[in-house]
């Protein structure tokens, strides 16, 4: 299946991309979202365990994803 | 969200005959951070989960403590020293639960909203704030 990966704020600055197209097997978690970005050119820079959205709500690493899914890696916030 | 913050407009929005009470809180943007002279800070978010969040936290904070009357706008963008960048308001009959709200509504915003700061400053570097704390929660 297909799910959609947004980066926002330090993080796309660091990876150098706002958004990804992303295969990943059925049942697929957010976890498996996290490891398959963090072989991307860039992600070092992320910390292990990032804070994940998942259709605009926050999720956990054993959340199971749907096709479709957009999933977003939120860097420390710091609005107000 | 792109113009300054309207205080009396948000104010006018909560009127209502049977408060007693109108609490306002207005976050500005602050010259100096952690000793470094600030210009402007560029704000930016996931506008759609943000404005998600910021209504989950309204509908809590009117759940939470009985305010109805509860008025908010965030700016984004690049904000100069001394600008509005968010402004809350609060009406209740009585004070207690209208600043009450005003509270919880700013430190969750805070807490919660996916929104960023990126700080420039008079020497000429950048930094996104809060970025070295590893993670939100």
């Amino acid at each position: 299946m297909t799910v959609t990966v947004l980066f926002f704020a330090s993080y796309a600055e660091c990876l150098g991309i706002k958004s990804m197209s992303l295969e990943i097997g059925d049942r697929g978690t957010v976890g498996d979202v996290v490891r398959a970005v963090s072989g991307l050119s860039g992600a070092s820079a992320l910390p292990p365990s990032p804070l994940i959205a998942v259709n605009r709500s926050y999720a956990r690493a054993t959340d199971v994803l749907s096709n479709g899914d957009e999933i977003a890696f939120i860097p420390p916030v710091a609005g107000g | 969200m792109s113009r300054p913050i309207d205080i009396q407009e948000l104010v006018a929005e909560v009127i209502d005959h049977s408060n007693g009470a109108t609490s306002v809180f207005v976050g500005t943007v602050r010259s100096t951070n952690e000793g470094k002279e600030v210009l402007m800070i560029e704000y930016s978010a996931y506008e759609a989960m943000a404005a998600k969040e910021i209504e989950q936290i309204v509908d809590e904070a009117a759940d939470k403590y009985h305010v109805r009357h509860i008025a908010l706008e965030h700016r984004l963008g690049e904000l100069a020293i001394g600008e509005a960048s968010i402004a809350i308001v609060t009406a209740h009959e009585r004070r207690a639960p209208a600043i009450d709200a005003m509270r919880y509504v700013i430190e969750e915003v805070k807490r919660r909203a996916p929104i960023w700061k990126l700080e420039h400053y008079a020497d000429g570097s950048r930094n996104w704030v809060n970025a070295g704390t590893g993670q939100a929660k």
